[in-house]
């Protein structure tokens, strides 16, 4: 298991390490564009283009070009927006990423726990009224983007019941763990849920037609014949390996969302997180604050793959020989 | 639909009864029926199943859990399937005995280890803790037999337990079965669709068509004088050695559909020796070896001279 968690993780080093040579070939040796000019962004000065050459060593050869790039992001951390002028990227993503992280974790518990509720209760009472009710409950809440939701939810918490039931809704925005936990989780509240809703559904719908799947399977036929409770079947047997493609599921949406998909919960409820900081810097062609939130997603869904994998090696036997 | 109809049969204390039909018999519906192991809604099951005297038909499945495991242990056709594949081999045999058993897990644990030791795995103390993919196919099919076993059932219900394996292994699982046998006094019903296997194990022989029984007898007698005409196609097609005869005998024809079977005798579509009669569903007669066929005794001995040609070792 070692050697498997150790081979998985180098493998995932390896990736990323691709990642930033693909990533910094498409913003600096794309034919036909001047990434001097991209990167001082538009109505800059002969003066500071020359600086930007010389800052990136964009006439020296590639490698070197590439080995700048990487000095300036991860070791010197001095890499600076020309669109704000003397804004260093990688304190801005350091100041946005914990409020994706903490977004996208609170919504990610709350997914799980609902979505592997729903998938189960669903699954174990098929046939039955429950089943139907939950599976639309699922489709409905993936069907309502978060955007509209999220306004909804804040019409609804911050105006109109603002002044009676939801008078203990604090005003959007956010407050670090650090400061203050219990305002903390007040403030992100409903953007967890509003995020959470959409996932939700689709696991529970997921779960659901795996559970199904699984029940049909012949070692649930012999857990039946060595007498074990439905109960017991259903969630040590069937769902033991039903799990395996929620797992999955969980790491492509967990690495996306901290590398920037929950963009639009986070303009909703006015979260300064990845997703508002690349949107932004997209809207000022901000060349390399977008290279650096693009670099940051991208080693985010490889490392929560990475994880995903070994949690695979704990979940699933066969998997730890491959 | 009747997927099965009308079968009737008694399995006494160590004995061996062996089922035996094409794929679509029944033979395997017949028993997840009487143990509660088909969940589908839309199934019902009537008549009357006794176990030890006792009703067992009908019983909440609480009740049946009990049976189901202990009392009652079941092989399964495809041991690459049958073992949940997340599950080391030892926990899931530890797990059937401690939903039956009062015991420690220390001493499940022990007992998995005896009895994979018992079914004839190797070196079972590192065994124990391996994953079923860790294991062969005939490996995973003693490790089914030894977790059916587990609880020393009284009756072991094998559905096709040599199916899923090679000839080599087969020959291996079904005299570790006739060993197991003998040293747990278990009864046992051995659905298959290999005459062999039949002519091996079984004391008495159901042969099954369209989920009714079309002959019942001992095995010698079912062998050596086989009644109906299905039988006589399914003694014809297993190959033998000492004859000379360069193509296999098949049955004509395909397995009737449950959805439609005839009125009369299921197997008359494909019987070459059907009569008018055979538009009437047949019923069971005999004394000790029944058959549901209309020809008389004498066309009987005759028409099969005529089909079979068993030499007197079989």
């Amino acid at each position: 298991m070692a050697v498997f968690i150790l081979r998985r993780l180098v493998s995932a080093i390896l990736v990323m390490f691709s990642i930033s040579i693909l990533v910094f070939l498409i913003f600096f040796a794309t034919p036909g564009v001047d990434p001097a000019a991209r990167i001082a962004g538009r109505s800059a000065t002969p003066q500071v283009l020359a600086q930007v050459k010389h800052e990136f060593g964009l006439d020296r050869p590639l490698p070197i070009r590439y080995g700048l790039m990487m000095d300036h992001l991860f070791i010197k951390q001095d890499l600076a927006s020309y669109v704000n002028v003397g804004d260093k990227v990688i304190p801005q993503i350091e100041a946005a990423a914990p409020v994706t992280l903490s977004l996208v974790l609170g919504a990610a518990v709350i997914w799980l726990v609902v979505g592997v509720a729903g998938g189960v209760i669903a699954a174990a009472n098929r046939g039955k009224f429950i089943d139907p009710l939950i599976m639309f409950l699922g489709i409905a809440a993936i069907s309502v983007p978060a955007y509209w939701l999220g306004q909804v939810v804040n019409l609804i918490t911050q105006s109109k019941l603002h002044s009676s039931i939801f008078s203990w809704v604090p005003p959007s925005g956010y407050v670090a763990l650090s400061s203050n936990p219990g305002e903390w989780a007040l403030h992100l509240l409903f953007p967890w849920l509003t995020l959470a809703a959409l996932y939700a559904g689709i696991y529970a719908r997921v779960l659901r037609a795996e559970l199904v799947n699984a029940l049909n399977e012949d070692y649930v036929r012999t857990a039946r014949a060595k007498g074990l409770s439905e109960r017991r079947i259903l969630l040590r047997h069937a769902l033991r390996c039903s799990l395996i493609s929620i797992v999955s599921l969980f790491g492509l949406d967990f690495g996306s969302l901290i590398g920037g998909a929950a963009l639009l919960t986070e303009v909703v409820f006015g979260l300064p997180g990845v997703g508002q900081l690349t949107y932004t810097a997209l809207q000022n062609l901000d060349l390399p604050v977008i290279m650096g939130t693009v670099m940051y997603g991208a080693f985010f869904v490889v490392l929560a793959n990475a994880v995903v994998d070994v949690a695979y090696g704990f979940l699933d036997p066969r998997v730890r020989l491959a | 639909m009747h997927a099965v109809d009308g079968l009737s049969l008694s399995v006494g204390r160590k004995e061996v009864v062996g089922i035996v039909g094409e794929s679509g018999s029944g033979k395997s519906v017949s028993m997840y029926s009487m143990l509660g192991l088909l969940r589908e809604p839309n199934v019902s099951v009537t008549g009357s199943v006794r176990f030890e005297g006792r009703e067992i038909l009908g019983l909440a499945d609480r009740e049946m859990r009990v049976l189901r495991g202990r009392d009652i242990g079941m092989i399964f056709q495809d041991p690459m399937t049958a073992l949940t594949p997340v599950y080391k081999v030892g926990w899931q045999i530890a797990e059937q005995i401690r939903a039956h058993q009062d015991v420690t897990k220390a001493q499940a644990r022990q007992r998995a280890v005896e009895l994979l030791g018992e079914v004839g795995i190797p070196e079972p103390h590192r065994r124990v803790d391996q994953f079923p993919h860790e294991f062969s196919g005939g490996m995973r099919q003693r490790v089914v037999i030894a977790m059916a076993l587990s609880c020393n059932p009284k009756l072991l219900i094998a559905d096709e337990p040599t199916t899923a394996l090679d000839v080599t292994t087969q020959a291996q699982i079904l005299e570790l079965m006739g060993k197991l046998q003998d040293a747990y006094d278990s009864s046992i019903v051995l659905i298959t669709h290999d005459m062999g296997v039949i002519s091996e194990m079984a004391d008495r022989v159901v042969v099954m068509y369209a989920g009714r029984p079309a002959e019942i007898g001992d095995r010698r007698a079912v062998i050596r004088t086989p009644q109906h005409p299905y039988t006589w196609g399914l003694l014809g097609a297993v190959p033998r050695v000492e004859t000379k005869r360069s193509r296999l005998a098949t049955i004509p024809g395909t397995p009737v559909s449950p959805l439609n079977v005839p009125t009369g005798c299921a197997f008359a579509p494909r019987c070459v020796h059907r009569f008018e009669k055979c538009d009437e569903r047949p019923v069971l007669r005999g004394d000790g070896h029944l058959d549901a066929c209309w020809l008389s005794s004498e066309q009987k001995v005759h028409l099969r001279a005529g089909t079979l040609e068993i030499g007197e070792g079989a």
